[in-house]
This record gives structure tokens, C-alpha cells and sequence, in this order.
């Protein structure tokens, strides 16, 4: 049974959820039938006083059964399963006898919005427990009654950012917020409070269901909340540009349903939830966020047969940005560092990194000082090789110089152990050719970090020629250890993530040699679902690192004996950097000026340089070309073998360059357009603007077969 | 087709539309009833002649609501058998009842009508009526709403228009409409609002003040750089991706003035003009309503203007005179602009940056006060036109006559 049913000597019903074979309590078929015998039960009850909702798990519910519902997204199914939980929720809701949720733990989504249709919420003082609506990260929106009772409790404008943001929260806060009524210092408590609070209240409806129901905060009428309806939908836009259909349903949800009683506004809901489960966005989303994460998260990837092992010390080559926050979050993760560079203070001014994040950490409260001493108690300054004995772990993060490179190699592996697993945190030059300066290659491998370190989720892991299944497994637990995400590619020029990311900025240059309004192919990114401007990006990169790349690149192709081919985009580098002497941000010119005081604005002067072409794309087609490309580098990332698995390539683009979330990566983009449409398509542009756009024959067999990237 | 004539023009002096306006005490039906009187009494008038009471009115609510045109002429005593409607055309609402109404005689379809319209703005706040426009988060996102005065500070934007300029043009506003007023060129149209006692309430435009100096509102905040920032300007770049950044320009002083009014206009055939003895004062020669691009909203003037003209056989060369409702600055530049017409031919008497913006009564207002002045200066031809909400716009040729 997954709902055990008792009954105490006060004629008070306790129903504790504990769904068979499976760790959490979640919402579907298998829960919500025998809960429909049980409320069948519950309502012929004549002697009843009322319910105790309590769950076994230690959890109290999840939330919606997400594999039963990706697995049955049609129309009618959708209406059906949402329409079973909320009648069921509703009867509860009506019983006409108390109904408390006793909250041993996490109330989310469906879990809280059957939490919310009981009469009382009492939940337990559990550090761990959160308490919110994550349903938007998913595409989805609360389709359990949360958009209907939560504004109906707190007011509208209360309400909305709880369930359009999609954020958690603690229990004080969910006691703040009005969404739980009271909290329990100790699990009998729980129950304590529980049935005292129905012995003390017998008859008990809801507002809504009582005559003259006022709005808390006022209905969708009165002045504020009509100029709060008038702007909502702008400034949603200026967030989402319109990409995130869940929230647009969300608005529409709560402004529909302040309109109309509970339950017609709750049928409303019923159709807007059903219109978003059945949706290509939410399967984007719930592809990446949720089955491919988890892919990757329980190690896909890593090589099997090998232990899991942490590591203890790590020794951090080079203390500029890149160096000084992988110490950051090595040691917030609780690991020994060393972190080495030329000078010592050059080391301590890498320390500051930390010393900066755990004081901001303390300041509000979320960590206490004990901890932060800790954590910079890990961290030893050095500029002796010397140090770095005893670490398991190195990573190098010198500048991108392949001398430098190769000196601290041969510096730190003279001080460590022979199974020590050396790193090189490079974004640009190629592992394998890095690890001919090492004398144990098996052990070399490449750990690619993203700026800032503390924020950015993702590490790309590159494997090299002679990397060994071992040394992959080493970092990817390393990457656990510090928890981010791994993604594993092999070698080549750019790996995965630079080498996509920078065919979108390419495209954008491209743009403006061909003579497109600069602020045109930056609006097109930004609705593309990018989150930032080609152009405003590669400011933030540097033209001049670009121009330096460039130049090496060529350099080492020709030296293989191999032509560059160059890419559109790349004269109006050069015309940057050498003419122009626009280098990008650091200097305050680049595409964009920065003046001392005021916000950064296009360069006026780039229309003198690039002058307009007659002939000025749509919004649609520059943004097509934009996601495109970065697409079909994908697909050719996978032909090469630098990429091999599907996962890998959309969770590193979201979590690595910020590809539009709302398509589930740079290969669902693909399966979203549709293969066949999108080989057409493709054909199109490359007819139009060249061999980048180029169907590889992979994807044409794919879209033949009628296959998808999975 | 009929001749369209109009017989006489009258409208109620322009109050500030906030509690401290005098005519925030005076009901909007006490707007209309002394109007349909002047009407009576100006054309010794038998009521019911008339076939039809066409009256603009954009917030149609409470008092104002329920189909104000039939229950004002039941309640000023026209008798049971004058029918009545009101229309929204947003902005331009009193200049379509003078269209429709129009269209009415020109038709055949009815004789003699009034058309006008009614607007207590410090009564019944505008858009309280609410609106699917924006209100209704899908309906607001998917055709991309904006406020208006976002919509304005984008055409400066795009048109160059400094807030100097604008501040200029507000200012000189004023200075015509204080001129105009002290050489008492609004009287022939002006029925005073008087109380029950017959003490006079007000008996001028009172929101004209002739110290205005673009020095004096230079310093005006922008009213809409706020809502702009939180989101309308992002909005307006979805349309307009090649505008970096808005410049918000548009302020309480060089945009229209929120004030109480209302206005009617006695519109008939030649046919029963000579049966009631009435002087014919202007041939309604053409008309036009168009829409445009709803997100810039405020560019309609020039396309229905253009339409009008069409319709009347003339050329924009040939007007005499041109009314453009002042709602913002901008509005008037730019339909000059597009129009490519003398600006000292516009709104000789100032407009509604000084004298304010009724909303369902400006229309019918500005066709009267043209009508007016083409009489003062013997002139022949004048166009009358409003940019309106969502994108619209309307336009009216009339032929001075006599």
C-alpha cells in the first residue's frame, strides 16, 4: 500500500503517504488512486473529526510524477491526470472537516499544492526541508490549484513572484511568505500541533468557498493591481523575451482565474498547465534540466571500474582570476590547496577571492565565521614548488602560453607523487599537445573552468590521446567534489564549448561586415534566447584576445602544413584591433563605449566603419543564423569524436555558455526546429552565406530515418 | 449621397481634470444637458427633428456609463423619441460621432443628428474602465502594449526630436492658446457651466497659462523614463530593434492636459435645413479612419489625414487650416513632418497642451474651434485630425460655407 490509513480513539485520521518502490512521494497514478478510495472513505466517515496528512518518506510529496507525465504528454492525458489530482485536492478541501498537513520535510510543486488545499499547514523545523514552485525551471507551471489558492491567500501581487520564479523556500520563510501557518520544533510535535489545531477547529471552509470573499491585496479591478497587470507582461519580457511560454501562462492563470470562482478558475488553469505539459518548450526543458542532467549527474560518463575517490589536497598552479576561484571553491568544498604563483603575494591576492565570497557568505548570515576560517585555513599561499608535495591533484591555470605551460609542468611533477592526476585549465590550446611536456601523460588531463568560477556550474573535462580511463574518472569526482557539473569531451582545437560558443559571436561579426544595424544583431541574440549580445560579448572577451587566437591559430595550422580558412567575421577583427584601435571593454572601447559615468552604448562610429547595407535582415533570420551555427558545430563536434554523448553537448551549452535554456541545448535545438526542416533550412542559409552552414551527413541520415538527438 | 452640413458647433469651457479643477463637481451629464439647451435655443430648435445623438466617450462607466448620449437628451428634455449611442474610438471618439454622424446624412439614411462627445476626466479615471489591451497578460504580450507616452518618446526618438524642440512647441502652445483666448476668438462656442442657481462655474478654458516658457518646463521630469526602464522600452525595441536606447522627452508640460469637457455638433442635409430655417456653417467634404502600427501607436494623423483628403478630392497643400490634437509634442511635429506642411497653419489658437484632451469630446471640440476660426479669418478649407490609441487615427475636411 502506499497510503496507510489509521485511525485514533479521537476519531482522527491520520493518512501518511509512502509510495511504493520509490524514494520520494510524487504525484501520479500510483499515489492518487488509492488516495481516491481513502477520501471516498474519509467522506462517508460519519464519526470523523478530522485528517492528518503526514508522509513516511523524508520527504513529505516532491511533486508531479515528471516520468509519467513525459511519458503520456497527449492533450487529454494531461487534462485527465491534472483534473484527478485537483478534484481530489478539492474534496479534501471541502470535506467539511479539518484537514492539516503535517510537513515532516520538502513540500514542492504538486507536494505544496496539496499541501495548500488542506486547512491547516504544520510543518516541521527541518533545515533541509524547501517549500516553493519549481515547476517554471521545467517550462511547467503550479496545474495543481497553486496559481488559483496561493493568490486567493496572499494576494495577487504577493503571489506571482512565488510562482513565476521558481524559487525555494526554508521554512521561516515559507512561514513569512503565508504558505505554511506554523512550525514544529520536534517531529511529535508535528503531530501534536496537528491534532490539537483539529480539536480546536471543527467547521472549517476556505474563504473562497465562504460568501463575500474578499481578495487579500485586492482583485485584478482595483487601480494597483490593473497597472501592476498593464506592466507585467513588459517586464516579463524584459527577462524571459518572451521565450518562456510557462510564464506567460502563469500571468494568464492567476488574471484569468481572479475573474471567475475557484473551481471554473481552476479548470482554467487545467487547460494552460495542459497547454505547457504538452509543449516543445517543456520537453526541451524537462529533457535537459531534468533527464540529462541526471544522466550526467549519476555518471554516465565516467569510465566504470573505478573507485570513487575524493580528493584531499590540491595544488593550484597560478593565482590570477581563473586560479584563485578554482581555490575558492576547492576549499569551500573541503578540500587541502595550495595555491602557488610566481610571488607569494601575488598567491595572497588569489586568497582574496575566497577571503572576498566567505565574508559575503557571512555578511548574510549563510555561513557562521567558524566555518569561514575553516575554509581559508585550507588555503596555503605559496611561490615554492616545494608546497605542492603531497597534493593528489594539480591544476594549472597559468596563462595561455605553451612555454610557461610546459615549465610549470615539469616544476610541479617533480615535487609529486607518480599517481598525482595533473590538470591544465586551458580553454584554447589542445590537451594532448600540452601533455608532451609531462612525464606521465596518462595522468594529464584537462579541466576546462568558466568565469567566475564560484557561479558557473559547468566543467568541460578533456580527455587527451594518452589520458587513461582512471585519470577521467579522478576528475570527474574531482568536479563532483566540488559540485559542478562534468561534461567529458576529447581533444581538439576549442574542445566543445569554446569552439561552439565562439561560432556565435563569429556569426554576429559576420553580421556586421555585412553591413547589419549593430544594435539589430544584438537585439537578435537577446531574443534568440542568448544571454548577451554577440557583440557586447566579444567586448567582454577582448577583440584583442581574439585577434591574438586568430593569429596563433593560423600560425600553427600553416606550420601543419594545413591552409586557414577564416571565418567572415574575422577582417572585422583585424579592422578592430589594428585600424580601429577598439581592443574591447578592458580599455573602454570596442563595439560599445564605456563612458565613466553612464551605461555602455554602441560605438556611434561603427556605422562610418561598417556602413549599412541596403538590404537589412529580419529579427527571424539573424537569429536563425546565429542558433544555427552554433547547432551545426555541434553536430560536427559529434562527427569528430571531440563530443560523445548528447547529454554532454546540451547541458554544456546551457551550463557553459548560457545557450538559450528554453530549447534544452544545442542539439535539442535541432529536434525542436525538427531535423528534416531543419537540413532544409540549413541548406538555405548555406546556399546564401556559405559552407558554415553546411549540412554534415550525419544529420542528413538522422532526418532520413526520422531520428533525433537523444 | 447627401450633403453633409454642419449647422452649429458648441462645447462646455475645459476644466482641470483633478479635484482641484472647477468642474470636478459638475456630473458629466451636467456637461451635456446645457449644451443640448444651447443647441435648442442657438437654432430654435425642434428637438424632435432629430434623428440620432452619436457621442464619443472613452471611459464609459458609472455615471458616465450605460449609454450617456440617450439618457443626456432624455434628461435635458428633448422628449421620448430621440435615440442615442455612444462610440469609443479612444482619442479620436468625438471627431468619428461628427464622422458617423456624417455618414448618417450623407446616407440618407437620417436627416439631422447631433454628434459629440463627453469626457469627465477628474470624475471617472482614465482607463478605469479596464481593457483586454492591457489588462490581459497574453493579449498585452502578444500585441505588445505600451503606454502611449512610451510610444510618443519613441517617435522623438526615431525622428531626432530634442526635448528642447518639443519644449518649444509646448510653450508656444500657451502663447496661442492664451492669445486666443484673450481676444475671446473660443466665445462663440463656449456655453458657460453654471450651477443651479445660475451662477456661473466656469466660463474659459482654464488650464492655459500664457507665463509658459520652454525655460520654465525645461525642468520637468520625463513622465515615462520609470515605466520605460521597468520594461515598456524593451518592449518597444521587440518592434524596433535598431533603437538602442528611447530618449524619454515627453512631460506633464509638453504633453495633452487631463481635463472635464464635452462638446456637440448639429449635423444635417440641406434638405432640412431649409425646411428648420438653419444657416448651413461647413460641408463635411471628407473623412478617414485608418490604422497603423499599434506599438508607436501615435503616427495615424498623417495616413487618415491623407485618406481624408482623398476622400475629399483636395490636397494637403489646399487646407487652409489644420487642427492636430496636441496629445504629445511629437504627435504634432511628426504629422507635419509626414504631411509636409506649413506648421503655422496648425493650431493657430494652441491646443491641447494647453487647453487639454478631453479624450471623448476633443474631436468634436477641434472640428468647432477650426470651423471658428476658418469664420474669423475667412478662410475656406480645414482639417481636422487625432492620433488615437492601438495605433488608429482620424481625420475630417470641412468647407467653411458663407
Amino acid at each position: 500500500m502506499s497510503i496507510r490509513y489509521e485511525k485514533d480513539e479521537n476519531q482522527i485520521v491520520t493518512l501518511t503517504l509512502d509510495l511504493k518502490d520509490r524514494g520520494a512521494n510524487v504525484l501520479g497514478p500510483d499515489l492518487l488512486e488509492p488516495f481516491a478510495k481513502m477520501v471516498d472513505e474519509l467522506e462517508q466517515d460519519k464519526e470523523l473529526k478530522g485528517v492528518v496528512l503526514a508522509s513516511a518518506k523524508k520527504d513529505w510529496v516532491a511533486g508531479a510524477d515528471l516520468e509519467y507525465l513525459f511519458a503520456n504528454n497527449e492533450p487529454e492525458a494531461v487534462m485527465r491526470l491534472t483534473e484527478t489530482f485537483k478534484v481530489l485536492a478539492r474534496r479534501l478541501e471541502k470535506l467539511g472537516k479539518p484537514v492539516v498537513a503535517a510537513l515532516n520535510g520538502s513540500a514542492l510543486g504538486g507536494g505544496l499544492e496539496l499541501a495548500l488545499a488542506c486547512h491547516y499547514r504544520v510543518a516541521l523545523r527541518n533545515p533541509r526541508a524547501k517549500f516553493g514552485f519549481p515547476e517554471v525551471k521545467l517550462g511547467l507551471l503550479p496545474g495543481g490549484g497553486g496559481t488559483q489558492r496561493l493568490p486567493r491567500m496572499i494576494g495577487i501581487q504577493t503571489a506571482l513572484p512565488h510562482l513565476i520564479e521558481g524559487k525555494d523556500l526554508k521554512v521561516d520563510a515559507a512561514l513569512k511568505a503565508g504558505f505554511i501557518d506554523a512550525i514544529a520544533e520536534t517531529p511529535e510535535d508535528l503531530v501534536a500541533m496537528a491534532r490539537t489545531w483539529i480539536g480546536e477547529n471543527k467547521y472549517v471552509a476556505k474563504p473562497w468557498d465562504k460568501k463575500g470573499f474578499r481578495w487579500p491585496g485586492g482583485d485584478s479591478k482595483r487601480p494597483d493591481n490593473a497597472q501592476m497587470w498593464a506592466i507585467a507582461p513588459s517586464m516579463m519580457h524584459q527577462k524571459t523575451r518572451g521565450n518562456y511560454p510557462a510564464v506567460k501562462n502563469i500571468l494568464a492563470c492567476v488574471y484569468e482565474g481572479s475573474w471567475v470562482d475557484f473551481d471554473t478558475a481552476s479548470r482554467i488553469e487545467s487547460r494552460y498547465f495542459t497547454q505547457l505539459a504538452t509543449s516543445q518548450t517543456a520537453t526541451n526543458m524537462i529533457n535537459a534540466f531534468w533527464f540529462q542532467r541526471n544522466r550526467i549527474n549519476k555518471g554516465e560518463s565516467r569510465p566504470k571500474g573505478f573507485e570513487k575517490r575524493l580528493v584531499q589536497k590540491v595544488g593550484i598552479l597560478g593565482a590570477g582570476m581563473m586560479g584563485a576561484g578554482i581555490a575558492a571553491v576547492s576549499a569551500l568544498a573541503g578540500i587541502e590547496v595550495v595555491l602557488k604563483d610566481v610571488a607569494k603575494s601575488g598567491a595572497e591576492k588569489g586568497k582574496d577571492v575566497t577571503r572576498a565570497l566567505v565574508k559575503k557568505r557571512v555578511d548574510r548570515g549563510r555561513m557562521d565565521q567558524e566555518k569561514a576560517d575553516q575554509v581559508l585555513g585550507r588555503i596555503l599561499t605559496t611561490d615554492h614548488a616545494a608546497d605542492l608535495q603531497g597534493c593528489d591533484l594539480i591544476i594549472e591555470a597559468v596563462f595561455e602560453d605553451r612555454e610557461l605551460k610546459a615549465k610549470v609542468t615539469a616544476e610541479a611533477e617533480a615535487r609529486i607523487e607518480a599517481d598525482a592526476v595533473f590538470a591544465s585549465n586551458t580553454s584554447t590550446l589542445p590537451i594532448t599537445g600540452l601533455a608532451e611536456a609531462s612525464q606521465r601523460p596518462e595522468n594529464f588531463i584537462g579541466l576546462h573552468f568558466f568565469s567566475p568560477v564560484d557561479k558557473m556550474p559547468l566543467v568541460e573535462i578533456i580527455v587527451g590521446e594518452k589520458t587513461t580511463e582512471e585519470t577521467l574518472a579522478r576528475a570527474f569526482d574531482y568536479v563532483q567534489q566540488i559540485k559542478k557539473t562534468p561534461i567529458v569531451v576529447n581533444d581538439s582545437r576549442g574542445f566543445y564549448t569554446s569552439r561552439v560558443f565562439s561560432t556565435y559571436v563569429q556569426e554576429g561579426m559576420a553580421l556586421v561586415r555585412e553591413g547589419q544595424h549593430p544594435r539589430a544583431i544584438e537585439h537578435a541574440g537577446l531574443e534568440a534566447g542568448m544571454p548577451v549580445g554577440p557583440l557586447a560579448l566579444i567586448d567582454e572577451v577582448s577583440l584583442s584576445l581574439i585577434h591574438n587566437i586568430l593569429s596563433q591559430t593560423k600560425r600553427d595550422m600553416e606550420a601543419e602544413g594545413k591552409t586557414h580558412e577564416g571565418h567572415p567575421g574575422d577582417p572585422v577583427v583585424t579592422k578592430m584591433v589594428e585600424d580601429l584601435k577598439r581592443p574591447g571593454k578592458k580599455a573602454a572601447a570596442g563595439f560599445y563605449d564605456y563612458p565613466d559615468n553612464g551605461k555602455k552604448h554602441l560605438w556611434p562610429e561603427l556605422g562610418k566603419h561598417f556602413p549599412l547595407a541596403a538590404d537589412q535582415l529580419s529579427q527571424a533570420e539573424m537569429q536563425e543564423r546565429m542558433m544555427f551555427v552554433q547547432a551545426l558545430e555541434t553536430v560536427r563536434c559529434l562527427d569528430e569524436g571531440v563530443l560523445t554523448r548528447v547529454a554532454d553537448a546540451n547541458i554544456g551549452s546551457i551550463f557553459g555558455w548560457g545557450f538559450a535554456p528554453f530549447k534544452g541545448g544545442t542539439l535539442q535545438y535541432i529536434n525542436d526546429v525538427g531535423l528534416k526542416t531543419f537540413c532544409e533550412r540549413a541548406e538555405a542559409l548555406e546556399a546564401k552565406w556559405g559552407k558554415r552552414f553546411a549540412v554534415p551527413q550525419r544529420l542528413r541520415d538522422m532526418a532520413a530515418k526520422g531520428e533525433i538527438f537523444q | 449621397m447627401y450633403d453633409a452640413f454642419v449647422y452649429d458647433a458648441v462645447r462646455t469651457p475645459r476644466g482641470k481634470g483633478k479635484a482641484d479643477g472647477s468642474l470636478h463637481e459638475v456630473k458629466p451629464i451636467d456637461l451635456l444637458v446645457p449644451l443640448f439647451h444651447a443647441l435648442k435655443e442657438r437654432q430654435s430648435l425642434d428637438p424632435a427633428m432629430v434623428e440620432d445623438v452619436v457621442l464619443g466617450c472613452v471611459t464609459p462607466v458609472g455615471e458616465q456609463g450605460g449609454n450617456i448620449a440617450r439618457i443626456a437628451s432624455l434628461y435635458a428634455g428633448w422628449g421620448d423619441t430621440v435615440p442615442g449611442q455612444t462610440l469609443n474610438r479612444f482619442c479620436a471618439s468625438g471627431l468619428e460621432a461628427v464622422n458617423l454622424g456624417a455618414a448618417k446624412v450623407a446616407s440618407g439614411m437620417e436627416d439631422l443628428v447631433i454628434a459629440g462627445g463627453v469626457e469627465a476626466m477628474s470624475r471617472i479615471k482614465m482607463s478605469s474602465d479596464g481593457a483586454a489591451w492591457f489588462l490581459d497578460p497574453l493579449v498585452n504580450a502578444d500585441t505588445v502594449f505600451i503606454p502611449q507616452g512610451v510610444s510618443a518618446d519613441l517617435i522623438a526618438t526615431l525622428e531626432g526630436y530634442s526635448r528642447d524642440q518639443l519644449d518649444a512647441y509646448a510653450a508656444a502652445s500657451h502663447q496661442k492658446a492664451a492669445a486666443a483666448r484673450e481676444a475671446g476668438r473660443f466665445e462663440k462656442s463656449i456655453v458657460p457651466i453654471k450651477d443651479i442657481n445660475g451662477l456661473t462655474i466656469l466660463d474659459h478654458d482654464e488650464t492655459v497659462r500664457p507665463e509658459t516658457t520652454p525655460e520654465k518646463i525645461a525642468g520637468l521630469k520625463p513622465s515615462f523614463a520609470m515605466p520605460g526602464e521597468m520594461g515598456f522600452d524593451v518592449q518597444a525595441q521587440r518592434k524596433y530593434p535598431h533603437v538602442e536606447r528611447i530618449n524619454h522627452v515627453h512631460h506633464a508640460g509638453n504633453s495633452s492636459g487631463i481635463v472635464d469637457g464635452a462638446a456637440l455638433v448639429l449635423i444635417g442635409n440641406h434638405e432640412v435645413g431649409e425646411r428648420l430655417g438653419l444657416k448651413p456653417r461647413a460641408r463635411i467634404r471628407g473623412v478617414g479612419s485608418i490604422a497603423t502600427e499599434p506599438t508607436i501607436m501615435l503616427t495615424g494623423p498623417a495616413p487618415a489625414s491623407r485618406k481624408a483628403l482623398a476622400k475629399a478630392g483636395v490636397s494637403a497643400a489646399d487646407i487652409d487650416l489644420w487642427e492636430i490634437n496636441e496629445a504629445f509634442a511629437a504627435v504634432v511635429l511628426k504629422a507635419v513632418n509626414d504631411l509636409a506642411i506649413d506648421i503655422d497653419k496648425v493650431n493657430v489658437n494652441g491646443g491641447a497642451i494647453a487647453l487639454g484632451h478631453p479624450l471623448g469630446a476633443t474631436g468634436a471640440m477641434i472640428l468647432g474651434t477650426l470651423l471658428d476660426e476658418l469664420e474669423r479669418r475667412d478662410q475656406t478649407l480645414g482639417l481636422a485630425t487625432l492620433c488615437v490609441g492601438a495605433g488608429m487615427g482620424v481625420a475630417t475636411v470641412i468647407e467653411r460655407l458663407n
